[in-house]
């Protein structure tokens, strides 16, 4: 299990004794009762990461840097959107997002380190980047891409500690709890079970049940067929089209209508697929690209999307 | 000097042996066995019987027709054109150069043609121009422009008098196309994996709509380049003894190079950057059969058409029902394939 501390403005050392004895002190106080205290009472706070580093954040950010598109939804669903000063080129949702040139994928230290963050999140350590706001004591949290619900929970609430927002963070969870529950009462587990593809894009790339998405599948009580190709990818193969073909999905999911502009009609044209019965029966969805791919409470929306073909096939089943 | 200005010596070029018949059946073999693999096998299973049946227009299961007619036959045939045209212009491009590392992408046409595809698929994505999707398009006239910037490039600084200077100018051009290829990757990601999945290879979409975009290419560049194959072997010679002959080496260099790249941008457009098969077919058939481009001409084009669409049988089943990308087993099989060649073969062939 490795180690670090990351201690935001403890510059001096003589400060890195206070700041330690004020982490043990809110540490112990979180389970003292106060009554209703502010929110910046909350901190300091120390985070523990899915690989076992800890993070501990001295006082309520105020200057956030996310450079994680779902980062930013989440801490913008969480209400902590207002101490957000800067995100990735990648973060287009919310609109009121700051968006700027700054990368998640190609980090750059230095230009993170101008906009002077308190807290910086991100979903991959590529760069060098873990170590790199180390260096400038800027606390860094690595929220990686979800596998399931649970995670994207458990992200939540370490976002909502990390920025002050337990609470907002407490509600998002809970929202999203009882609308995927109702999404997955909506549809009841017919007879056959009904087949979906999945498409990331036009050379059918597929997800499988070990991925974010491929859970919400799941719940949704339908068999995914980019399962059995767990051999060449546990969680994003390149599908044959022969065998998409032949397995005949009942349902067709495109989440490359931004990529690659995919839509029935171009599903339609293509070679061979003409027969599929998603296809003859027009269950052919087009999603967000971007809704698919995140791992944040939009998985409500994504959800509405396919739920009622789900209904609708049942119906028909 | 006067009296020979046109015509090579037929003295100096029945030095070298034609194409034994043997060779020229088996090559005719590789590829007719290697097709019927390509239609028998697949990740889904259909019996032999109702790939004949199909194959001669008899009544099969609509389902399977639809696999076979739709998506099987086309990507074997398909594989045929792409794994020909790559193995004849890696055989001529190593001809006209004299170069054994030649091969169709030395003077950028993969670096131009994967520009051309990143900044169509991120720019402009699922258009098309007169029902064509602008992909390939993009692609083939990246190819283009990268060989042609490289031959002017070539040209001005050093009168293509030297090989070197043409090269280096391909080499030059290559890296500046894969700079900015790589620049506009970057700044796309949502489009990154479409086009990782065009870099390494793809004979998985095109269907007959691939096929009939290449198949005059190949048709028109391999014919220009078997035509070409004596005068190949005039310039194996060497270049000022070839010029003593009345041959216009410049000329043959650019008729060549141009048949080759044309043909290349197109097999690229549909199918990708695909590894390798430039390089190891021709230098296969050196190994084994000899040198004489009367030789290497045809065979690398059956043999390579053989080999790839052997290579995509493997990259469709191997991990069925999921796909590996081609290029990846091009260089996977064909690389330990060619050393157990150049070991049990005289190293001198090469």
């Amino acid at each position: 299990m490795q180690t670090h501390k990351q201690l935001a403005g403890a510059k001096p050392a003589a400060r890195f004794g206070t700041v330690v004895v004020a982490a043990l002190f809110g540490l112990t106080s979180c389970g003292g009762g106060q009554s209703s205290p502010p929110a910046s009472a909350h901190f300091p706070v120390t985070i523990t990461q899915s690989n076992g580093a800890t993070v501990t954040v001295t006082h309520q950010p105020r200057h956030i840097v996310s450079l994680s598109p779902t980062g930013t939804e989440m801490l913008f669903a969480i209400g902590a959107g207002s101490q957000v000063i800067a995100v990735d080129d990648q973060s287009n949702y919310p609109a009121s997002a700051p968006k700027t040139k700054l990368s998640g994928f190609q980090p750059n230290i230095e230009a993170i380190a101008a906009y002077q963050p308190d807290l910086v999140v991100a979903s991959d350590d590529v760069g060098g980047i873990v170590r790199g706001m180390q260096a400038l004591s800027i606390p860094i949290l690595i929220e990686p891409a979800a596998k399931t619900l649970d995670d994207s929970y458990v992200q939540l609430k370490q976002l909502g500690t990390a920025t002050g927002h337990p609470a907002g963070a407490d509600g998002v969870v809970a929202r999203m709890r009882s609308d995927i529950d109702s999404f997955v009462r909506s549809v009841s587990k017919p007879a056959r079970q009904l087949r979906v593809y999945h498409e990331l894009d036009n050379t059918y790339y597929s997800v499988t049940s070990a991925t974010f998405i491929g859970q919400v599948y799941k719940l949704l009580g339908l068999s995914n067929i980019a399962d059995a190709a767990s051999a060449a990818a546990p969680d994003y193969p390149q599908l044959s089209a022969e065998y998409i073909v032949a397995a005949n999905p009942d349902l067709i999911v495109l989440a490359d209508t931004k990529c690659c502009q995919q839509d029935l009609n171009s599903v339609a044209a293509r070679p061979g697929w003409a027969v599929i019965k998603a296809v003859r029966s027009g269950q052919v969805v087009g999603v967000d690209d971007d809704i698919a791919s995140r791992w944040g409470p939009r998985v409500i929306d994504f959800m509405k999307a396919v739920a009622p073909h789900v209904q609708q096939l049942e119906k028909a089943a | 000097m006067l009296g020979v200005k046109r015509r090579a010596s037929p003295l100096l070029l029945s030095g070298l042996p034609s194409l034994p018949w043997i060779w020229g059946a088996a090559g005719l073999l590789a590829v007719v066995a290697s097709a019927g693999i390509g239609v028998l096998v697949g990740p889904v299973h259909i019996s032999p019987g109702a790939v004949l049946q199909a194959l001669v227009g008899g009544a099969v299961d609509p389902g399977q027709a639809n696999i076979l007619w739709a998506l099987r036959f086309p990507r074997v045939v398909l594989g045929l054109l792409v794994g020909g045209m790559l193995a004849v212009a890696g055989a001529a491009y190593q001809g006209v150069f004299r170069n054994p590392l030649a091969d169709p992408y030395l003077l950028g046409a993969a670096a131009g043609a994967n520009l051309g595809a990143t900044l169509a698929i991120s720019v402009a994505p699922g258009t098309s121009v007169i029902g064509v999707n602008v992909v390939p398009l993009a692609a083939f006239a990246g190819a283009a422009a990268a060989v042609a910037g490289a031959y002017v490039l070539g040209r001005t600084v050093t009168g293509l008098r030297s090989n070197t200077g043409l090269i280096l100018a391909g080499v030059a051009i290559a890296a500046f196309f894969n700079s900015i290829q790589q620049f506009v990757q970057q700044s796309q990601t949502s489009s990154i994996r479409e086009v990782y999945s065009w870099i390494l290879g793809r004979l998985v979409t095109a269907g007959w709509d691939g096929v009939f975009l290449v198949l005059p290419y190949v048709v028109l560049s391999a014919g220009v380049i078997f035509l070409h194959r004596r005068l190949l072997d005039a310039l194996m010679i060497g270049e000022d003894e070839t010029t003593s002959l009345g041959i216009s080496v410049q000329r043959v260099r650019l008729i060549v190079v141009v048949a080759a790249t044309l043909g290349t941008a197109a097999v690229v457009a549909v199918g990708g950057t695909i590894a390798f098969v430039g390089i190891i077919v021709p230098h296969t058939v050196r190994l084994l059969v000899g040198r004489s481009y009367r030789v290497v001409v045809p065979l690398s084009l059956l043999f390579g058409a053989a080999f790839l669409v052997l290579a995509d049988t493997v990259a469709r089943t191997i991990v069925a029902p999921g796909e590996v990308p081609i290029g990846v087993i091009t260089a996977f099989v064909g690389a330990p394939f060619f050393i157990v060649v150049m070991r049990s073969s005289r190293a001198a062939a090469l």
